[in-house]
């Protein structure tokens, strides 16, 4: 039986992310960040073994580490979601490889899922590696055992999902540098969207809370890290929440996981809609 | 079942204000090696993409192998080598052509039977193992040939094919397109090596702003000489006399005539029966016609940069 085309092209995607040392490249970094990471976990569990603390303090300074580690983690992998496909269709568009690719017997959706498909298990292996790193230098290190792992960890993937879908739909009209910028720029958005949802709910101001809201709606990627971080804070770590990265103070509904799945699945069907029409 | 693999009737393709392809209509047989000739901008390589399903066109319609332009049908029996050959440059030739196999369907020893059969035709062994960002442009070119013949097509979309290769190259692709005509592979060629085309198609076209306006068969039955005559008068009974010589292929004035014959042995006769038929003979002149003087009579001045 063949091997339906979408996974050639995957299976493509992935050999040539390989031989461009794009696997390598994020294979370093991430191990450079995971080294960083396990070196102040160290450094931070052999001081409280010099010096004890309370049980509260001790728990908050753990949770705050590990969730430090894994806003890092997220991080760095919505960066690699945004731009590792950045010129996966636009850079082929534009340089003529597509041509011969699409004069092939396969239909354009199957170009599109394989590209998303090959480069999407990249930013998840990826993400895991660093959030199964992070999870596991405060575990073993200082011996915390963070909270709701099961929930928080799909929450992320969902972010980065969302990022990496829009980047392979813009590249489906825009240039690569274009596709780049506008990709970094919705994440800009809902990343500073979050924080104007933080400030508003802090201070009480009600229309800069409701335009962090309608911004997310918009962008629904940072809402889905704020909603992983308010679970993998202890109750203790909540009650000191501000505005910030792991603020607990506004916190997105359940609801605005739905929109995140509903907006990856449209981003992908226009992809798919507007590579089909695409002319090379 | 039809002996046509292209039918295109009236495509039409536009880019904003700028008409590429304007009522494009052409046919090539099975097995036929066809040149696809026009200058710079005339809509060649984007009737190419229209025949491949690459650019969708505004209107018109066809067939090619059978299957209407752009199914997935005519597809998987067609290959193609685009004009600047742009690959994925990590891969290797063997790679390359693995990749595009398997995209036809193809799996296992026969298809690594195949790839090493097909470098070795292109000669491209020696090479096969490295990356493709190494390459010379004619290696690009041959490895390209390789992918686009990966699968046995039954029609072969090939622009510009020789554009970056040495004379021993240029022979090494006429070889090929020699053989694919004798295993009935039909060869659709887009060229500015005219020397190339006439040596290798069967039959041409010229494209001009998007319009095929002339079509020429050559082969053993080349219309490369020509004799034009001036004379009066050339009335039915005349004309039709001179088509025992050859063939009238165009009266650009009353008094002239051009005619399209074997060769040079026929210029005594054709100038006896014209006077021994009360013709008045002022000029007779024979002369064989390149490819390339074909090309600028068709295009005319206008077409000339500069």
């Amino acid at each position: 039986m063949n091997m339906p085309a979408f996974l050639t092209v995957a299976h493509l995607t992935l050999y040539d992310a390989r031989r461009r040392k794009i696997l390598s490249a994020a294979a370093l970094c991430g191990g450079l960040f995971l080294a960083v990471f396990w070196v102040i976990s160290l450094l931070v569990a052999r001081e409280m073994r010099a010096n004890p603390p309370s049980f509260i303090e001790r728990q908050v300074t753990l949770a705050l580490l590990a969730l430090l580690g894994l806003y890092a983690a997220n991080f760095l992998s919505v960066l690699l979601a945004s731009l590792l496909p950045v010129d996966a269709l636009s850079g082929e568009i534009d340089s003529g490889v597509m041509q011969t690719l699409a004069s092939k017997p396969v239909r354009r959706s199957e170009i599109v899922l394989g590209k998303w498909l090959g480069f999407g298990a990249v930013i998840v292996i990826y993400f895991l590696v660093l959030a199964l790193g992070v999870l596991s230098a405060t575990r073993w290190m200082a011996g915390y055992q963070q909270l709701n792992i099961a929930i928080a960890i799909p929450l992320m993937l969902l972010e980065l999902l969302v990022m990496h879908t829009i980047s392979i739909a813009g590249g489906t009209r825009l240039g690569t540098v274009t596709n780049g910028i506008m990709t970094i720029g919705f994440y800009g958005a809902a990343w500073i969207g979050g924080w104007v949802e933080q400030l508003g709910t802090v201070v009480g101001i009600q229309s800069a809370r409701m335009a962090g809201v309608l911004v997310s709606l918009f962008s629904p990627a940072d809402s889905m890290w704020r909603l992983a971080a308010y679970y993998l804070q202890p109750d203790i770590v909540r009650s000191l929440g501000n505005a910030g990265p792991f603020a607990g103070g506004s916190v997105p509904s359940a609801m605005m996981v739905w929109w995140a799945l509903g907006f990856t699945a449209a981003a992908l069907a226009f992809a798919l809609y507007s590579f089909r029409n695409r002319q090379l | 079942m039809t002996d046509r693999v292209i039918d295109a009737r009236g495509l039409r393709k536009s880019f904003g204000e700028t008409l590429a392809v304007d009522d494009l209509s052409l046919t090539v047989g099975a097995g036929e090696i066809f040149g696809f000739l026009g200058p710079n901008g005339a809509g060649k390589t984007t009737s190419i993409k229209i025949l491949l399903a690459l650019v969708t066109p505004d209107e018109g319609e066809g067939e090619v192998l059978g299957a209407p332009i752009g199914s997935r049908e005519a597809r998987a029996r067609v290959g193609f080598l685009p004009e600047h050959c742009r690959f994925h440059e990590s891969l290797t030739a063997r790679e390359l052509v693995r990749f595009h196999g398997r995209l036809h369907g193809l799996r296992g020893q026969a298809l690594e039977t195949r790839i090493d059969r097909l470098l070795s035709r292109v000669d491209m062994l020696d090479a096969a193992d490295r990356p493709l960002r190494g390459y010379s442009k004619g290696m690009l070119q041959r490895a390209g040939l390789a992918q686009a013949l990966v699968h046995d097509p039954r029609l072969v979309f090939l622009d510009e094919p020789t554009s970056g290769l040495d004379p021993l190259g240029r022979l090494l692709v006429r070889d090929i397109l020699g053989e694919l005509r004798s295993n009935g592979v039909s060869v659709f060629l887009n060229s500015h090596l005219l020397g190339e085309v006439e040596a290798t198609c069967d039959r041409v076209a010229f494209v001009k702003q998007g319009r095929v306006v002339h079509q020429l068969t050559l082969g053993a039955a080349l219309p490369s000489f020509e004799v034009e005559i001036r004379a009066v008068p050339f009335d039915p009974p005349v004309l039709e006399g001179l088509a025992r010589f050859g063939t009238v292929v165009e009266r650009p004035a009353d008094d002239r005539v051009r005619l399209r014959v074997a060769g040079d042995a026929v210029l005594p006769e054709v100038s006896a029966w014209l006077v021994g038929h009360g013709v008045q003979l002022y000029e007779l002149r024979g002369r064989r016609k390149s490819l390339e003087e074909w090309f600028v009579d068709v295009m005319g001045d206008d077409q000339r940069p500069g």
